[in-house]
């Protein structure tokens, strides 16, 4: 609509600088774009120096931002669930078993997909970690750790290498020989330590870097290669029990989650708490980004899970059920981010809308608890890994009535 | 002056209430199943489509509410005033009269209050001109004042403004008759009540300031829509809510889908091609999408920024041991004047990176790499995807056919 004059028909990243803010529709030779508003400035006075006007005007935009972020933090509550009130409702979605993954003599703990969709590692109470091509069932690498209760694995960006670690305090880097035959244990290097049990461990964007969380209440940033701590994460003032990396052009925070209730989000680079939430009635499990990055969800021992708006600094949504009286013990979203998959400590799953907060599916099927779920990178599938000792494929149909049948099952 | 009558100041939750309740009640206005029923409304020889009149509000209050007529009427009134909805007849009136009447929703993103938080004197500015011209000068006589100071004010952007309120008359030009009705409306009501005349009611006036309630952060409307947008623009890519073609592997045992969207092939899929369309990041992420871009750029003799800006990544997220080295490798390659693939980063940005290589770490270019960031996502990129590249990639794309499952 860019014949009107209003500030913001849209809100949302703008076309010049990246930042998301109310957006005006502009004109620029002919053609529309949506600029911010210290953009517009900008745009409009380019007949000044470009070193002179650009520093002022910075220094005044930094101002008005501040402003304008105190001026939304006065404003109005609203729930996600109403202004989601006009879009339709999911038809109920069908969640069957379509695979089970044997192999593990003990309770799953832990799994995590490689970016190749379709491999996975998993690893369990009796210290074994075992790498999987989950779609031909084979497994391919496996290495017993000398400890018991792996929490934590989890596979390199680049596929050639798994991490995992648990009661050993320490986070171990294994990388994957093509040799099937030779012994993992004979390369493993170790990265982590920690004082306290390792719950959660991830790979940043390369195989270099490992991000952990700990019982000891701490998470910490470490050089794979030479095992170094490269950054600290203070704030937690009990277990941290998970933690997710954020998706962001910037790619330098991460959310955790731990046993003080609260969720914290951090800033890589200077290792600052930048956020804290603290909305559940009990231990946070499970912490996991919203795709796009300006959200994130929780699981909790409350029996619910939560979503959290970043930007608006607050929760937005709590997903519970009068009927869902155990704990969750993990999140994760399909990769459009309408649905949210949650395992609980009843050994069900439940599927829910994000946007309206209502649950669209529940899975029985698992015959202990459901230790975690996770999408492939993907999206095609949905995998859970439980107390049964086994991991479980999901596979989705919608009800008939909705449009041409994409597999309704 | 009368460019900022409106009291913003301290304003606590409590005042903010009932701007929520507000909300509340136009969202179930809204409501597909319980909510009012929309047609169309005859504007003397227009037809507007989506409007109410005013009967029909009065009558789904009465309804919703239980409440009596002279209760209803009052709160329709409100809605208007505040500019939750306006009228088509006489947009000047912002009154709720109790007959056919035609009204409409503002959107729900254009909410007054927190619109009125925004600083900029540019769209009211773009509106006065517009006005201006479209009426040769006849404005009122508090809009003629407006005008002038903000001339005053603005001066150094004035082309600029008077630029935007010409692309705007034209764009309005090519809309058909109601929808510029409409719009014209909804205009007019948006700036009655963020500029309203001096002396007029003032709905926004707020009164004397309050402290803070620092506490209590709150949400915004547009801050949701932003995750309804998202999941909405997404989810024809996400295979779990609209399936795969041609189809999802665990389903059908078919590894069809995987092998048409390895990292490089020959021809890429449509899902695909359009995913890069989505933001920078998804056209970055995807080695296919880097790949294309860079090609792009070679032919606009800017393909150092993306090279400088891959060298950075390598650093943020590469060996602590190899730091130093790659650092001395960007300085030659990047930043010493003269340098083979000099990228253009401004002088400030230069002066603090230069500074920060003496003792290098692994984020001493950030400055630097996200000033090329933004500087090929703003400029580069939006060209990009009107190029002749990409349209052709996108025509060439593949759109697999659907294979029935087992």
């Amino acid at each position: 609509m860019c014949d009107q004059t209003f500030v913001a028909i849209t809100f949302g990243p703008c076309d010049c600088c990246g930042k998301a803010s109310p957006l005006m529709n502009i004109y620029i030779k002919s053609e529309a774009t949506n600029y911010c508003s210290f953009c517009v400035e900008v745009m409009a006075t380019q007949g000044l120096q470009a070193g002179e006007s650009a520093a002022s005007l910075k220094k005044e935009s930094d101002s008005l931002k501040k402003k304008l972020e105190e001026e939304r933090a006065k404003l109005s509550d609203i729930e996600l669930s109403q202004v989601a009130e006009k879009i339709e409702v999911l038809a109920p979605l069908s969640i069957k078993t379509r695979r089970v993954l044997k192999g593990h003599g003990n309770k799953v703990l832990c799994m995590d997909w490689c970016k190749d969709k379709r491999r996975l590692v998993s690893s369990s109470q009796d210290g074994k970690v075992i790498v999987w091509d989950a779609f031909t069932l084979n497994k391919e690498h496996g290495v017993t750790l000398p400890c018991t209760w792996v929490l934590a694995c989890a596979y390199a960006p680049s596929g050639c290498a798994v991490a995992c670690g648990g009661l050993d305090n320490k986070c171990s880097v294994f990388p994957l020989s093509l040799d099937k035959n030779e012994n993992l244990n004979t390369k493993k290097k170790s990265v982590a330590m920690h004082t306290n049990y390792v719950s959660g461990c991830t790979f940043t964007s390369s195989d270099m870097q490992i991000l952990t969380s700990s019982g000891d209440g701490t998470c910490a940033l470490w050089d794979v290669e030479s095992g170094q701590l490269l950054q600290s994460f203070h704030g937690h003032t009990a277990d941290v029990l998970s933690l997710d990396l954020a998706p962001s052009e910037t790619g330098n925070t991460f959310v955790s989650g731990g046993c003080d209730r609260k969720a914290n989000v951090w800033d890589m680079r200077s290792g600052q708490n930048i956020q804290s939430f603290e909305c559940h009635e009990s231990d946070i499990n499970c912490v996991k980004y919203y795709p796009s990055g300006d959200a994130f969800a929780s699981a909790s021992d409350d029996a619910t899970c939560r979503f959290y708006d970043l930007r608006a600094d607050r929760e937005v949504a709590v997903y519970q059920k009068d009927s869902i009286i155990f704990g969750a013990s993990t999140v994760d979203f399909s990769l459009s981010g309408r649905l949210l998959f949650a395992g609980y400590n009843d050994y069900t799953i439940n599927a829910w809308d994000v946007l309206k907060g209502t649950r669209v599916s529940a899975l029985f099927g698992h015959e202990n608890r459901v230790s975690r779920v996770r999408v492939s990178p993907d999206g095609t599938a949905l995998c859970s890994a439980s107390w049964d000792n086994t991991l479980r494929y999901l596979g989705f149909g919608w009800a008939t009535y909705s449009t041409v049948s994409k597999g309704f099952r | 002056m009368t460019i900022n009558t409106l009291a913003r100041g301290g304003w606590d939750r409590e005042q903010m209430a009932c701007f929520q309740k507000m909300e509340k009640v136009i969202v179930a206005m809204q409501d597909p199943d319980m909510g009012m029923k929309m047609r169309n409304q005859r504007l003397l020889i227009t037809v507007i489509p989506h409007a109410m009149t005013g009967r029909d509000m009065i009558t789904w209050l009465i309804q919703k509410y239980c409440i009596c007529e002279e209760e209803a009427l009052h709160i329709s009134g409100m809605l208007v005033r505040y500019g939750y909805v306006y009228p088509l007849k006489e947009p000047r009136s912002l009154v709720l009269r109790p007959d056919e009447s035609p009204y409409r929703f503002q959107s729900l993103n254009l909410f007054p209050l927190w619109i009125n938080s925004f600083p900029s004197y540019m769209p009211s500015a773009i509106y006065l001109a517009k006005k201006n011209i479209r009426k040769q000068g006849e404005l009122m006589e508090y809009e003629k004042e407006r005008y002038s100071v903000l001339h005053k004010r603005i001066n150094h952007t004035w082309d600029f403004v008077v630029m935007q309120a010409r692309e705007q008359l034209r764009a309005s030009k090519q809309r058909r008759k109601a929808d510029r009705i409409v719009l014209e409306c909804q205009e007019q009501a948006y700036w009655l009540i963020n500029r309203p005349q001096p002396g007029a009611h003032n709905v926004l006036d707020m009164g004397l300031e309050r402290p803070n309630n620092l506490s209590a952060r709150v949400t915004l409307v547009s801050d949701i829509i932003t995750f309804v947008k998202y999941s909405e623009q997404y989810q024809n890519h996400d295979p779990i809510m609209q399936g795969c073609l041609p189809s999802n592997p665990w389903i059908s045992d078919d590894t069809a889908h995987w092998t048409m969207n390895l990292q490089i092939v020959p021809i890429p899929s449509r899902l695909r091609v359009e995913r890069w369309s989505f933001s920078f990041m998804e056209l970055l992420n995807d080695i296919m999408g880097r790949r294309e871009f860079m090609i792009y750029l070679e032919k606009e003799f800017s393909a150092e920024n993306l090279c400088f800006w891959q060298a950075c990544e390598d650093i943020r997220h590469g060996e602590s041991s190899r730091i130093v080295e790659k650092v001395e490798e960007i300085y030659k390659n990047f930043l010493t004047p003269g340098a083979a693939r000099w990228v253009n980063v401004d002088s400030k940005t230069m002066d603090k990176t230069l500074k920060g290589i003496r003792h290098p770490h692994r984020f001493v270019m950030d400055d630097a790499q996200m000033h090329i960031y933004f500087l090929m996502k703003k400029d580069s990129y939006p060209r990009y995807l009107k190029s002749d590249l990409y349209k052709n990639l996108l025509a060439k794309a593949i759109v697999p056919q659907e294979t029935k499952k087992r």
